[in-house]
């Protein structure tokens, strides 16, 4: 498919600026102007609906299949979500209005948002206080351990370390690196946990906390949490949790009551928020009573009248993570979401959730290695290690395959601890027959590795494109159309 | 109403043919970690929803007449923007991880990078960060890991609301943040060139600056090369529809705030973080990025490259930790930018620029309102000064519908009776004469 730029007629045009009824009085010398127009495409409106119009139909999303992708929760998003964010009270408000006097009176519908939603993420978690501030779970994660980096200076504690398991998302060890912490790996047990053990032999003085992902992603629950939180508490650590895989445990279990000091939650995962073809996001992190003080500023605060304001004033806060409040209409629309499903509902997605995960555990484990045994949580991980030593076949290769059979693949190649993974989560929104469907497609599949592994290894052969050179992609390096 | 779509009778057929029970499916989590609490409110319908959210956004005003800039513009935005990034093909997939179902936000992510690149005169680009902050702080991050140097100088004519979250980042990190003084409302090159030193791994500068003033960085761009430094620009995409280009002026890495690429204010976000730099840094670059490459069979494919700058390969050596970027706003810029095309965009940019120019004229003449800062040339923002404190000035003005501008005090000393005035292509010349007549009245 062409470019773009590639369509561009010279002359055409479809954009027409309202006529402008002022004089230039003006004028800026031209040495600060810029020497030719950039080169952007000469395009009709038609040419431009078009264009994108098709390189939507190259895509896969949520609306059009299943997309079972491993730890990032690819649920269904409520279209109702998407109209209220798009309603002018929301989506024309500028963000320095309630930082001018008396401009606070006119947001109060848009703080009572973000205070409504912290609230309420209080309470689903067990936190004492969030920050809505975070644009995506990276940056939550960033900011969690800066906030972790401030407890420690507060105290005067020098600690540097941050334990992680061997098992946990990239962005984790990348996230703690970047606050300017140390990180060591503990490895991962016989049982698909963290291991005990190992975390007692690396906890000392210097650790200043642990980061850590329960359910894991294994999409297993660690038994020990309670114990391995009084561990890194009793060398004055922090606990931190990342919430990416709260869907398997909302509603029935809190990580404020199982002894963490902070948590991530992924507003674009667990509650449903579009994923936007990666991004925007929103990261909200909370933290318990005793790190309050450290959040980040503003606060959204609710005075005695009722009315809500901005709070700067925190000597110990960590500072300004971003520019205003948060992503806003990604908060608006988990807090439609939250307000839409309650109590009831969110403890439904729960165990539609694991319902799901532990139907094709329990159907596709004969057909496929399982390197953890038991009850999973909200995804499962699967190995071709079996196809690959009977029959040469990669998870890559089932992977592609699917895409032929109408499904987006699981997560492969991760979590790195297991070989040739494959890391499925159908998410509670996905119904039994579409899970049967895909159950039948994976069991297909198997059965191809046996009979005709050359087919897979063509696969997928319906996509606008077969399988690109990465290796070319990265030596020829073609980033930008010049 | 929770989205489910297994009926009651699946779930039991479900639990059957498993045998286990719903129980038992959460029989892992010890019994003494089960929530202590789960208060929350029943589930509303739709209709219920709907109308408790038409309510609270009522409580907000939008009635007002917008001379806000400070870096995050009410700019007019086509429908198509809106109707593409709509497409549920786009916005409910997620990252493209497996290119061939994917080609569609490949593509439009490379067409973006290239975009981009044309616009700042650079040649390479990145498929987003997350704001115009924390996309200065990647810059220092990256600078500092080409120069292997700790210093870095920032003038304090760029955006303060950045400067704060620059702060902030660098706080734990044996970063060294030297702050100049503006002069006049440029850049200060006198201090810039006494602080500059073989130490130095970047100098950070705005263009146009947070007053709105237009400058020229070429010098100052030599100045840091010869010193073996970097000079970063942060730059407002509109104003690059006709201003010299950061390439022009021999920028080494360029970031902005695309929020005015076709994305409503919405309160803050989400908004994106633009980044593009010279092709030999590509490496040390955070964040995703798109590259064009061919299939089995020979055709045009994308994919994403270079990953193993990034967190999900390099964990804790990773260049960043970014993972979710905004890609669905790089998308809106895109189109937004296809659409205005190369004369729409420099219409768009001159309209702004002569409209604040004539609303400079007409709020000058207002008896007792100066302008701050004389000299200088600006693109579509400026600094007025007022005879009594702006922040009460601007109050007075919100009750006669009209968000003036904004209260230079907030972060610059010495500016209590100073305000920032932006005008964009969208305020006619009514509207600035009617912000004319009310600033005289209320004074």
């Amino acid at each position: 498919m062409k470019l773009i730029f590639e369509k561009s007629v010279k002359g055409r045009k479809s954009f027409q600026i309202t006529k402008n009824e002022v004089v230039k009085s003006i004028n800026i010398k031209p040495e600060l102007l810029r020497k030719e127009n950039a080169i952007l495409p000469e395009l009709s409106e038609l040419d431009v609906v078009r264009h994108f119009t098709e390189l939507s139909r190259r895509n896969f999303g949520v609306d059009t299949n299943f997309y079972p992708l491993g730890s990032c929760t690819m649920k269904y998003n409520p279209k109702v979500a998407e109209l209220i964010a798009s309603y002018t009270g929301f989506a024309k408000l500028h963000p320095l209005l309630p930082q001018l006097r008396i401009g606070g009176m006119l947001t109060q519908g848009a703080l009572q948002v973000i205070y409504d939603t912290d609230m309420l993420l209080r309470e689903i978690t067990g936190m004492a206080g969030f920050t809505m501030q975070p644009l995506a779970g990276a940056h939550g994660e960033l900011t969690g351990m800066m906030i972790m980096a401030a407890y420690h200076n507060d105290k005067g504690n020098d600690k540097k370390t941050v334990l992680i398991p061997d098992s946990s998302h990239g962005t984790n060890p990348a996230s703690a690196a970047t606050a300017g912490f140390k990180v060591k790996s503990i490895k991962t047990n016989q049982y698909g946990v963290m291991d005990l053990e190992s975390l007692k032999d690396a906890v000392n003085d210097d650790v200043a906390g642990l980061m850590l992902t329960c359910p894991n992603t294994l999409g297993l629950f660690n038994p020990h949490i309670r114990e391995i939180c009084d561990l890194i508490h009793s060398v004055d650590g922090i606990t931190y949790y990342d919430g990416a895989n709260l869907n398997a445990i909302i509603g029935k279990a809190r990580p404020g009551d199982f002894g963490f000091d902070i948590v991530h939650l992924n507003l674009h995962k667990t509650f449903a928020t579009p994923h936007g073809g990666g991004g925007p996001g929103s990261g909200p992190v909370g933290v318990n009573e005793k790190l309050l003080e450290y959040l980040p500023v503003s606060v959204v605060v609710k005075r005695k009248d009722g009315t809500y304001s901005l709070q700067y004033d925190k000597p110990k806060s960590i500072g300004y993570i971003a520019p205003f409040y948060g992503n806003f209409s990604v908060i608006l629309k988990a807090y439609i979401y939250i307000l839409m499903l309650g109590a009831k509902g969110l403890q439904r997605v729960a165990e539609n959730a694991v319902l799901n995960a532990n139907y094709i555990r329990e159907k596709l484990k004969k057909y496929y290695h399982l390197p953890y045994e038991g009850i999973c949580k909200h995804e499962c991980v699967f190995s071709a290690s079996k196809q690959l030593q009977e029959n040469g076949i990669h998870a890559i290769d089932i992977a592609k395959a699917l895409i032929d059979k109408g499904f987006h693949p699981p997560t492969v190649y991760f979590p790195s601890i297991v070989k040739e993974a494959m890391m499925i989560e159908p998410t509670e929104t996905e119904s039994k027959e579409t899970i049967d469907a895909f159950i039948n497609a994976m069991i297909e599949i198997a059965q191809l590795a046996k009979s005709d592994p050359e087919k897979l290894k063509a696969a997928p052969t319906t996509t606008p494109i077969s399988r690109p050179d990465e290796t070319a992609a990265a030596k020829n390096l073609d980033i930008a159309n010049l | 109403m929770p989205f489910i779509s297994n009926t009651p009778q699946q779930q039991k057929q479900m639990l059957a043919e498993i045998g286990l029970s719903m129980d038992e499916l959460f029989g892992d989590i010890p019994k003494e970690l089960m929530a202590k609490s789960f208060e929350l409110k029943e589930g509303l319908s739709e209709q219920q929803v709907r109308n408790q959210l038409t309510e609270l956004a009522s409580k907000n005003s939008i009635g007002l007449t917008c001379f806000l800039g400070g870096g995050f513009y009410d700019h007019f935005i086509p429908a198509v923007v809106q109707a593409i990034v709509s497409r549920s093909e786009f916005y409910t997939a997620y990252t493209p991880y497996q290119p061939e179902l994917s080609q569609g936000t490949l593509q439009s992510i490379y067409e973006y990078q290239s975009a981009i690149c044309r616009l700042t005169d650079m040649e390479a680009a990145n498929a987003s960060l997350y704001d115009g902050g924390t996309a200065i702080y990647e810059a220092i991050m990256m600078a500092l890991r080409i120069t292997k140097r700790n210093k870095v100088i920032i003038d304090n004519s760029v955006n303060p609301i950045y400067r704060v979250m620059v702060d902030t980042y660098t706080r734990n990190l044996k970063i060294e943040l030297q702050q100049t003084e503006n002069k006049e409302g440029l850049a200060n090159r006198e201090q810039i060139l006494e602080k500059l030193d073989e130490e130095t791994g970047a100098v950070i500068l705005q263009n146009p600056n947070f007053f709105g003033c237009i400058d020229d960085f070429t010098d100052i761009a030599q100045a840091a090369h010869e010193k073996g430094a970097l000079l970063i620009l942060s730059c407002y995409p509109i104003s690059l529809g006709i201003l010299k280009t950061p390439g022009d002026m021999g920028a080494d890495i360029v970031t902005g705030e695309g929020q005015s690429l076709g994305m409503p204010l919405c309160f803050g976000g989400p908004y994106i973080g633009f980044m593009a730099s010279r092709k030999k840094f590509v490496r040390k670059m955070p964040g995703r990025i798109a590259g064009q490459t061919k299939d089995q069979n020979g055709k045009r494919a994308f994919v994403l490259t270079l990953q193993p700058r990034e967190q999900h390969v390099r964990r804790a050596k990773a260049t960043s930790n970014i993972c979710s970027n905004e890609a669905l706003c790089a998308l809106s810029a895109i189109v937004y930018l296809s659409l205005l095309g190369k004369q729409g965009l420099k219409e768009t940019a001159q309209c702004c620029a002569d409209k604040a120019s004539y609303a400079y004229q007409r709020l000058t003449k207002i008896p007792n309102v100066k302008p701050h800062f004389k000299t200088n040339w600006f693109f579509n923002e400026f600094v007025l000064d007022l005879p009594s404190e702006a922040p009460e000035v601007i109050a007075r003005l919100i009750e006669r519908g009209l968000a003036a501008g904004f209260p230079l005090s907030r972060y610059y000393k010495g500016m209590e009776n100073s305000m920032l005035i932006c005008v964009t292509e969208q305020r006619t010349k009514q509207e600035i004469g009617i912000l004319a007549e009310n600033l005289e009245s209320v004074l």
